[in-house]
């Protein structure tokens, strides 16, 4: 996923090759990884892709099926992991996770603790923010749900940043080996309420408003040709332009926005706290 | 850290101040926040006493420090709070004690102290502590008994806040520096909250080893903030439109090492964007030439720290600490961050494509920029466009659509609420910023 290689730094390869990871995105709101694998095939509603048809290209590039449908294989971020990993438990979002990773002053070569793994959503941020010289040590309890995000960690080529170990973080603590050694931790845990001395106690709620955008002219400007406001211009709903049902634009008619009618009211409360200096 | 070569990060350790270092002093719970770099011979004034900020050289960040009285005159002293507890909000003090008072008997006559100013004088004079003061005030106040325990607490700090002020030693780092300038002047950062700026920094995609092309017109606080996060590998290239860089003057307050120095690059939009072929070079370095004067001019200035102070609270914004220049930074200074650009990383940039593209550009049209800048992102590039108006990026985002050049597009508009933690008394606080601006994000598609 970092596709880190220091002796390239400024060549990174976006091409894709056989056993890659990409993401296969259909619409905003629909996508899934793939493992590239020569000779296999994605079936959707769109028809049969090849994936042979897809090795060489650059990420970023739009492939057809056998039925002239298409979608779009794009490089795998954290954001897009988060957005297509399988959920084995509830999962942090971009908003919460953007926050905690400035909060917690996460940069390059930082030590990191947290627990629970859960289904890693987070962890595969943590991951992006120590590359490459830093790690991340995720423990969970739960022994199936630590085997499956060291397999996901695997596929988005994480692992070597990151060790998921199985532990009871309530009942044990951390091991102690940590002692010291830890730029930052993390916790998402049913009774977080470790014994840690700590000053500077803040607590958040953060959220995301999400807008739509769609085009129209308002009423009496264009005649008949105008579309209102308040009919859906033509046949888009959201704002998912690249929809194979894509038609062409007027460049007229403006652009207008308003919050999406739905929305995550509440995704967790954030405390943020600093081990006091000694 | 990372970086060989690196002279801060090899001699020093990064969790303690050195001598030259940059440091945010949080001055009663943010009452006052001021950047300085520490020397024997820096001075800050708190209440009406010059106190020197020697004592604050070799400290862990995150220590507290109180101005005491000495024979040479007041000084900062190491402070430990837990010796203390009193307003440890974290002890139960308020859990345990079942609270009866109320207000009722409260009557607010200004007669409730009978220590006058000359009383206080006279303690100091005799070398009195200013928590010895605080106590001698609580003690003298006729009212204090009556006051619930809530508004003790608040009694206190108000009386510690004059008489024993605290500094809080901060690290200057992406979060304090944007938090510092979003509460005291948050123009000069386009109103770019923290949280706005951590989803920048996460919808682009930034880490180690990244080619991350930003626009920044928020004074280098996003420079900064992106070059932190790749931790001296890769390049930030800071670009503009016309021949003068965006000064980034912010990006100083960091403590950046040698190799994030290095690590922060700029070039001119027109020899970023100059076809591929050879006359691009001599239009690129024309230019160029040109801004360079100015903007070496402006990374060599003298270190003067930012005094990021409430004029209200005390007037006195005259601490330019400018002769605190110490040794050590100045060596360090002929690693410049914010270079222009050398012509073979313009090459490869130009042939591989930037793998993130952020903007903070308060005053420019998004769009006049964007549709300039994506094509020089590699495919499948995330970026992130940071606006305090929605029209604008609505506009953009419609003709992205339209050009088809970019999929996964979406605006959205981060809140953020802080919150009151007490026993019984949880919720979330009175005041809070509404409005942190809007973000347009999105990948960029192969346009083949
Ligand atoms: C909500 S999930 C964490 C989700 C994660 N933050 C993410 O973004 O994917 C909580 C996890 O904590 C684990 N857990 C609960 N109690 C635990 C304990 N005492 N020790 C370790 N893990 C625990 C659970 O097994 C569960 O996987």
């Amino acid at each position: 996923m970092l596709a880190i290689d220091p002796e390239k730094k400024l060549s990174f390869t976006r091409r894709i090759s056989d056993g890659d990871l990409v993401i296969i995105y259909e619409r905003h709101d629909s996508m899934k990884a793939v493992r590239v694998c020569d000779g296999s095939v994605l079936q959707n509603r769109f028809g049969v892709f090849k994936h042979s048809d897809w090795i060489g290209k650059p990420f970023g590039t739009k492939v057809f099926s056998n039925k002239g449908g298409f979608i779009y294989l794009l490089a795998p971020t954290p954001e897009l992991w988060t957005l297509v990993l399988s959920h084995r438990t509830q999962i942090l979002y971009i908003a919460d996770i953007s926050f905690v990773i400035m909060y917690l002053e996460i940069v390059p070569g930082c030590v990191v603790l947290e627990s629970g793994t859960g289904s890693g959503s987070l962890t595969t941020s943590l991951a992006r923010a120590v590359a490459p010289k830093g790690h991340v040590y995720t423990f969970d309890f739960h022994e199936q749900r630590a085997a499956s995000a060291r397999g996901d960690l695997e596929k988005t080529g994480l692992s070597s940043l990151v060790t998921v170990g199985v532990r009871d973080i309530q009942g044990e603590g951390f091991p102690d080996e940590f002692a010291g050694m830890v730029d930052s931790v993390f916790l998402d845990l049913p009774q977080p309420w470790l014994a840690i001395p700590s000053a500077d106690i803040r607590t958040f709620e953060i959220l995301l408003r999400a807008y739509e955008v769609r085009e129209g002219t308002m009423e009496g400007c264009k005649g008949d040709d105008g579309v209102s406001i308040g009919a859906l211009p033509r046949k888009r709903r959201q704002r998912s332009s690249e929809g194979s049902n894509v038609q062409e634009f007027q460049r007229s008619s403006i652009a207008m926005a308003r919050p999406c009618a739905e929305a995550k009211g509440h995704t967790g409360y954030l405390t943020f706290a600093r081990l006091k200096c000694s | 850290m990372a970086g060989t070569n690196n002279q801060i990060d090899s001699v020093q350790n990064p969790r303690m101040t050195w001598e030259g270092c940059s440091v945010l002093l949080d001055i009663n719970d943010g009452d006052r926040l001021v950047f300085a770099r520490l020397s024997a011979a820096a001075k800050l004034k708190i209440g009406n006493k010059n106190c020197s900020l020697q004592p604050l050289i070799g400290c862990s960040f995150g220590s507290v420090f109180r101005v005491e009285t000495g024979i040479g005159g007041p000084y900062l002293s190491r402070f430990n709070p837990s010796s203390e507890g009193n307003n440890d909000k974290e002890n139960n003090g308020f859990q345990s004690k079942e609270e009866s008072r109320d207000n009722r008997a409260l009557v607010d006559d200004n007669k409730a102290q009978s220590l006058t100013g000359e009383d206080i004088d006279a303690m100091r004079r005799e070398g009195a502590t200013g928590d010895e003061i605080v106590e001698a005030l609580i003690a003298n106040s006729a009212t204090f008994e009556k006051k619930t325990l809530f508004s003790q607490e608040k009694y206190r700090i108000k009386k510690q806040k004059k008489y024993a002020p605290k500094v809080l030693l901060r690290r200057p780092l992406a979060r304090s520096i944007c938090e510092a300038y979003f509460k005291k002047y948050p123009a000069r950062i386009g109103f770019l909250r923290v949280d706005t700026l951590s989803l920048l920094l996460s919808m682009a995609n930034v880490f180690a080893n990244s080619e991350v092309l930003v626009v920044d017109m928020v004074g280098g606080l996003l420079t900064g903030a992106v070059a932190e996060r790749m931790g001296g590998m890769g390049h930030v290239c800071s670009t503009y439109a016309g021949n003068a860089p965006y000064p980034m003057e912010i990006v100083r307050i960091f403590n950046f090492g040698i190799d994030i120095c290095k690590s922060i690059l700029r070039s001119s939009l027109d020899s970023l964007s100059s076809s591929k072929n050879g006359t691009s070079k001599q239009i690129g370095e024309h230019d160029d030439s040109l801004s360079v004067e100015g903007g070496l001019k402006d990374q060599t200035s003298p270190v003067c720290p930012e005094e990021i102070c409430d004029e209200s609270e005390n007037g006195k914004s005259n601490i330019l600490l400018e002769d605190s220049l110490s040794p050590v930074i100045r060596s360090c200074k002929s690693v410049k961050a914010g270079e222009k650009a050398p012509e073979e990383v313009v090459k490869l940039w130009k042939e591989n494509g930037f793998s993130s593209l952020i903007v903070a550009a308060p005053d420019l049209d998004p769009w006049s920029l964007v549709k300039d800048l994506l094509p020089l992102l590699a495919s499948s590039a995330t970026f992130a466009i940071y606006h305090q108006f929605l029209q604008p990026l609505a506009t953009c985002m419609h003709n992205l659509q339209l050009e088809k050049m970019a999929i996964g597009l979406q605006i959205s508009e981060p809140w953020l609420r802080e919150y009151q933690v007490l026993p019984s008394r949880t919720h979330p606080c009175m005041q809070m910023s509404a409005f942190g601006g809007y973000i347009l994000s999105g990948t960029k598609i192969c346009n083949v």
